[in-house]
């Protein structure tokens, strides 16, 4: 079964600075890698390079400079895993540096089909 | 299959019936969930099992091993229709695969039917599920309620209920809540979470939050029911026994709770002769077991507190001072507004209203208890107690704004009543 896990950072003015070091980072990939567990994972370059790009029902394109997002909080990156359950899901989640320090992790299912 | 076998074990069935069909089916559902992984497959076998119970024992005579009939017959079922649906059945088939390489082999102890409901109990009440959807699983899957009994129970549309109860069950399938028994290691973190539905299942059951009743002992009694098997499959956990402790403590005390025609009768003017003793008895006992050894936990203690109520003859011979030094204990633990609401009239009955006042005040900005109609209404009482009878009045009309029940808002509506006749004889236009 394939999670999604969706690393969110509070990037508000009273954010607390992230304090993971890249050694932590490094070590959280090398784990999922040993244990056989990551698909896949990205670092989401900063917000402001996004793009957004709009259809609408004539199929006329509209390009923005976004996401124009309401809250403070930021997709920042990714990791794509594969565990049996939820509970093995969370379990690398909360092991996942970027959900510490104000940050947090969003576990999303894959759909299967 | 017909609606009702759906809904599970019907009331139509004879009460003693339908008690032991309750009993049985989270055994069963259990059993069934742990063999094949799917919550929905097996609350469909399990009711048309007890629906086929229904029909075969009345004339065959009930089998020496009503459970092991009842799943065996489950089982079949489940096997006929995975056999009839072979997506379905791949799909099983990876989850059950999953499940063996997950977790040891089910136990069996001594000759009966391996018990899975703690597995249930953890699934019902995992952190991923919302918690009135957990409230609603434990009571649909583990205390055998109809989904209409569960709508019921909560006041809310059978509809509702039913949309809860299926996303809850969407949830644990499509995300893959696993059904588990947490180890060793985690059990500390998750099994406050259980102890947490069952007493809000009691809470709800004690002071209903909206209705004609200020009580729904039936739901109380589930509650109870709950912590009882909670308490068999894991009998070294203390907490466990607080909670069940706690829950006898004050359920001991429901005959007197309320009067003839369902008004509330508060503490200090209960008939304290028509308080269940046996419970209180069996309560006590279990707060000496949870408090034994070791640190206590919060419902262990709250148990204590409610054992050290019912001893006393009356509220003046009441151990105030041992309830506050409890209290204390229980800030230290569970730290929370309405504890410390609690601990402010355990003062209150120690040093006097006015202490207990000004605990109340150092409280009035939580947001918490701006909401809740039983701050207003104890500010009221202290504020009556000193004679202030003007702001007492005040205070109870803002609990009436809040209150839930009926039997509740009538009550404030006396104490208004009382308080504004005593402020107005006390005022210089008595006469």
């Amino acid at each position: 079964m394939k999670y999604m896990l969706l690393i969110t950072a509070d990037t508000g003015p009273d954010a607390t600075q992230n304090e993971c070091s890249v050694e932590e980072w490094l070590s959280f990939d090398a784990a999922a890698k040993d244990a056989g567990v990551l698909v896949d994972s990205a670092q989401l370059a900063d917000l402001t390079t996004a793009t957004a790009v709009h259809v609408d029902s004539a199929g006329n394109r509209t390009i923005t400079d976004g996401p124009f997002t309401e809250s403070r909080e930021v997709l920042g990156g990714y990791y794509v895993i594969d565990v049996p359950n939820l509970d093995v899901a969370l379990d690398w989640a909360a092991r996942c540096p970027g959900a510490r320090d104000g940050g947090s992790l969003v576990v999303r299912p894959v759909a299967e089909f | 299959m017909t609606r009702r076998a759906a809904e599970g074990p019907e009331t139509s069935v004879g009460s003693p019936v339908e008690a032991a069909f309750r009993e049985e089916h989270g055994r069963l559902l259990a059993a069934l969930v742990h063999r094949f992984g799917d919550l929905d497959l097996a609350e469909e076998v399990a009711a048309e099992a007890i629906e086929a119970a229904l029909t075969h024992w009345p004339v065959d005579g009930v089998p020496s091993k009503p459970g092991a009939w009842l799943l065996t017959t489950a089982r079949r079922r489940a096997v006929d229709r995975l056999r009839r649906d072979k997506t379905y059945a791949t799909r099983i088939a990876v989850l059950q695969a999953e499940a063996d390489r997950a977790e040891p082999a089910p136990r069996v102890e001594g000759g009966g039917l391996p018990d899975e409901r703690l597995e249930l109990f953890f699934t019902c009440a995992h952190p991923a599920l919302p918690a009135d959807e957990r409230v609603a699983l434990m009571l649909r899957c583990l205390a055998g309620l109809t989904t209409t009994e569960v709508a019921r129970a909560f006041l809310v549309p059978s509809a509702t209920m039913g949309q809860r109860i299926v996303r809850a069950k969407k949830k644990i399938r499509v995300a893959r809540i696993p059904f588990r028994v947490p180890d060793a290691e985690e059990l500390p973190t998750r099994l406050p979470g259980v102890l947490q539905v069952i007493y809000s299942i009691f809470t709800e059951g004690y002071a209903a939050s909206s209705g004609p009743q200020l009580q729904r002992l039936d739901l109380a009694e589930e509650a109870i029911r709950l912590a009882r098997i909670l308490r068999s499959l894991l009998p070294g956990e203390r907490e466990i026994a607080g909670l069940l402790g706690l829950l006898l403590s004050v359920h001991a005390r429901r005959a007197a709770r309320s009067g003839p025609h369902g008004e509330i009768v508060l503490l200090d003017e209960q008939d304290r002769g028509r308080w269940d003793r046996p419970m209180i008895d069996e309560g006590r006992a279990l707060v000496v077991r949870s408090l034994t050894g070791g640190k206590p936990g919060p419902y262990g203690v709250q148990a204590a507190i409610a054992a050290l109520h019912n001893e006393a003859s009356g509220v003046e011979a009441t151990d105030w001072p041992q309830i506050v030094a409890l209290y204390d204990v229980l800030v230290g633990l569970a730290p929370s507004p309405i504890v410390a609401m609690n601990r402010a009239v355990a003062v209150a009955m120690r040093d006097g209203p006015a202490a207990g006042l000004a605990l109340l005040a150092e409280l009035a900005d939580e947001p918490l208890l701006r909401r809740h109609a039983p701050f207003r209404t104890v500010q009221g009482d202290l504020l009556s107690r000193l004679g202030r009878h003007a702001e007492a009045a005040d205070s109870f009309r803002r609990a009436l704004e809040l209150a839930g029940s009926e039997p509740e808002q009538d009550h404030l509506r006396r104490r208004i009543a009382a308080a504004e006749q005593q402020s107005g004889s006390a005022g210089p236009m008595a006469d």
